[in-house]
């Protein structure tokens, strides 16, 4: 692994900004453009760019599969766990008023958690898809670029 | 003339064209190439297109990205098509990743992607299926 | 808490189930993974006979997801119709389950067994989704929910045989592209009312229904779903996903995926659409029921011709799905009940058939007819539900089979369209020679020498059993599912959405 000395650094240089940026997108989406969606997309790929320069070894050795699944259901119940917490606070599912006692308020944690949600979710599909396809042999060899 | 082409017609509805081009060469390409995955191309090209139809749809004329910020009566866009397609992505992405798993296992297990092959196999499985299952002569039961 | 569940019983009949596929995921481990989704289901099952019982007179139940008001609001709307499809899918999908236990533990890795329970369990959530939801789009976004998993579980058949890989990738097209159809047509009537609501479209519709717009737009959306019932000329995908998937799937789609699919097209038809007259009725009489008439006859002959006995019943399948559009066609009130019932009998007699079919594959390893020879000795159980399920597919009396097509014939009578009735008969007589050949095979021929078969387990032979008992319960006792069909399909054929009261549950809408 010494060679693509540019391309190893370059990704240590980027890693940090794009999992940084992903965040803003993810806590900015109530604001502004962005959300769960996207920022999940941007997060899973700062991974998947270690994964491209780094090996997937490495890669699954920092996320290993079980996590990345188990990440793909957490996403999913809290999303849903945020339904079910509004039923219980006396709201149709997913009426994110009665999450406060000022209702624009529990819109805006309402729509915080589950957007958090989908973007853990979205981020571990990618994520899973990427190992799902990059896993496969026959795996291309260092030499063959 | 002015009644065979209306320019401003056609042109009024350029989105639609498009969209029509787009979805078409899309369900073309599903139907008549042979190769599995550019098939899944043609199938990702007939959902954009469909994406292309619900947010040109949603297009005020005149209007902005609908984010309010100070003035309430600022004249914008209808979000809704835009996020009933954000839905509709998220699908595609779903049906690509899941027709691109498919592939994957099919080229490992008949060692191609050629539908016309993988066709030729399927049936030449099936005849032998039935080949063997031939040699069990089917004896009546006597009647005693 | 009665009170809690009775305030949100429509959403949690989707709900629990939801969350119950995540939860199998998270535990991965197969037994606990079996237990949720069981509970859950049985959850399921026990809201939707609930809800069925409550809107049995024609009272109509609406529940707004997030306290919003349709039609701006995603709603949940049950009514007679669709409770009696989540009934059919639920009790279906109960079934199968511990069915599903036993008959996949030879078919599927054993690694992959808590992903199936996963995605059988988000397939059975989007089939409920469907048919509960009042929302046009919500119907596509819990149609590719189901589709998408539906797609998994057909590959899932390929660690037996690897057609089941080509069977999927063909169903994932083909699906794929109807589902897109049916979204363009959506599009197309949001563009001309601007609404997406179901109740609120079919009262914007009627005054534009002349609009060029919104009848390409009743096509798409007829295509759409067609591609998903597998309408005759459209049912490519259907016998690969049928014979190739894993026994347990294809029990569970051929008794609910089509019927969830053709409940869409009646809701859009009669409903949003009202298609008493004009350009959806005459689509109905020359372009539907002949195609109906076409599949009960030409997919009947292809089945004669199968030595695949689960290629067989696919091909049955398909015919049968010509009964329910034929009775949709007829466009009165007899017809559409008509084509309700033979959708519940024909959930529960294919339902027993693949069941049955599932554990001689179980026991034997293949379903080619020829290996069968002489089973009914070895497995009496299993033979006897074929034969019973044989001839409720056939209609003889005193099965559910023979209620539905009694009924559907009367329609047609109503109609006087006495040719009409005199082939609902004669494609009954098709079904009797593909089923007598099956049983000719079974009973009639020698045993293959050396092989022993043993009966199937118990786990395979109760579910199968207990649908078998109900095919001839229904038979004898019909006025249960008759007397909800033909209020259904009187609330249908009015047009719109009628009922008697509408009563909206949860927390009042802010």
């Amino acid at each position: 692994m010494e060679h693509h000395l540019i391309l190893r650094v370059v990704t240590k240089i980027l890693v940090g900004p794009i999992l940084l940026y992903a965040l803003y997108v993810q806590f900015h989406g109530d604001f502004g453009p962005g959300g769960g969606f996207q920022a999940g997309v941007i997060f899973a790929v700062a991974f998947i760019l270690y994964g491209l320069v780094f090996s997937l070894r490495q890669l699954r050795e920092l996320v290993p599969d079980r996590i990345v699944h188990q990440l793909v259901a957490i996403g999913l119940l809290l999303y849903a766990g945020t339904g079910i917490v509004t039923l219980f606070l006396g709201g149709n599912f997913l009426d994110y008023n009665v999450l406060s006692d000022v209702g624009y308020k529990g819109q805006h944690w309402g729509i915080i958690t589950i957007e958090l949600g989908v973007g853990i979710t979205v981020f571990a599909v990618m994520l899973s898809i990427y190992y799902a396809f990059a896993g496969r042999p026959p795996q291309l060899d260092d030499k063959d670029w | 003339m002015d009644r065979i082409f209306n320019a401003e017609f056609a042109l009024g509805h350029m989105n639609y064209w498009l969209f029509v081009i787009l979805m078409m060469t899309g369900l073309y390409i599903v139907v008549a190439r042979g190769n599995l995955l550019k098939k899944i191309v043609g199938l990702n090209l007939f959902q954009v297109a469909v994406f292309m139809l619900y947010i040109s749809m949603g297009k005020v004329s005149g209007g902005t990205a609908p984010i309010l910020i100070d003035n309430p009566n600022q004249l914008y866009s209808n979000p809704l098509p835009h996020v009933l397609i954000l839905t509709a992505i998220v699908v595609g992405i779903a049906t690509t990743s899941l027709g691109l798993a498919l592939i994957v296992r099919i080229n490992e297990t008949y060692g191609t992607i050629e539908e016309d092959e993988v066709l030729e196999i399927d049936h030449q499985m099936h005849a032998d299926e039935v080949a063997k299952v031939e040699k069990l002569k089917p004896a009546k039961l006597d009647a005693s | 808490m009665l009170s809690f569940v009775s305030a949100h019983s429509p959403l949690l009949a989707i709900v629990i189930p939801l969350i119950s596929a995540p939860l199998c995921m998270l535990f991965g481990n197969r037994t606990v993974a079996f237990t949720i989704s069981t509970l859950a289901v049985a959850a399921s099952f026990a809201l939707s006979i609930y809800l069925l019982w409550w809107v049995k007179d024609g009272t109509v139940l609406s529940y707004h997801i997030g306290g919003w008001a349709p039609p701006l609001g995603i709603e949940y709307r049950v009514d007679t119709a669709n409770a009696f499809v989540l009934l059919i899918v639920s009790a279906m999908g109960l079934l199968t389950l511990p069915y599903a236990r036993t008959s996949i533990t030879d078919e599927i890795d054993e690694n992959h067994h808590t992903l199936f329970y996963a995605c059988y369990m988000l397939c059975f959530t989007g089939l409920m989704g469907v048919t509960i939801t009042g929302d046009a789009f919500n119907v596509f976004v819990f149609l590719e929910i189901s589709s998408l998993s539906t797609y998994v579980l057909v590959a899932l058949g390929a660690k037996k045989d690897k057609r089941a890989l080509s069977a999927a990738y063909d169903y994932l097209v083909l699906g794929t592209i109807g589902a897109t159809f049916f979204v363009i047509g959506l599009g197309f009537i949001y563009m001309a009312t601007g609404t997406l609501n179901m109740v609120d479209l079919s009262q914007r519709l009627p005054a534009i229904s002349d609009s060029r717009t919104v009848r390409a737009g009743f096509a798409l959306i007829v295509i759409g779903m067609g591609l998903k019932v597998a309408v005759y000329p459209l049912h490519r995908w259907l016998p690969g996903a049928y014979t190739y998937s894993p026994s347990a799937v294809s029990v569970f789609l051929a008794s609910t995926a089509t019927k969830v699919a053709l409940y869409v097209i009646i809701r859009f038809m009669f409903s949003v659409y009202s298609a008493r007259f004009g350009f959806e009725a005459v689509t109905f009489q020359y372009v539907i029921l002949p195609l109906a008439l076409v599949a009960m006859f030409g997919a009947s002959f292809v089945a004669v011709y199968q030595i695949n006995l689960k290629r067989m019943l696919a091909y049955s399948s398909v015919s049968q799905i010509g009964y329910m559009l034929l009775g949709l066609s007829l466009l009165n009130v007899e017809g559409v009940s008509g084509a309700f019932v033979h959708m519940f009998n024909h959930a529960m007699t294919k339902g027993a058939l693949f069941m049955a079919v599932g554990a001689i594959v179980f026991r034997t390893g293949s379903a080619m007819l020829p290996n069968m020879a002489g089973l009914g000795k070895q497995m009496p159980w299993t033979s006897a539900a074929i034969v019973i399920g044989g001839l409720s597919l056939i209609g003889v009396p005193s099965s559910a089979g023979f209620v539905s097509k009694w009924v559907l014939m009367s329609a047609a009578f109503e109609r006087d369209w006495w040719l009409i009735a005199f082939l609902i008969v004669g494609s009954s007589l098709i079904a009797v020679v593909y089923v007598w050949r099956v049983i000719e095979v079974l009973y009639l021929q020698q045993p293959n020498k050396d092989v022993v078969v043993k009966e199937a387990p118990l786990s395979l032979l109760v579910p199968t059993w207990i649908l078998i008992i109900t095919t001839l319960w229904f038979g004898l006792h019909a006025d249960f599912a008759i007397g909800f069909a033909t209020t259904a399909a009187e609330n249908l054929i009015q047009g719109g959405f009628g009922g008697k009261e509408v009563i909206i549950l949860g927390v009042e809408s802010r």
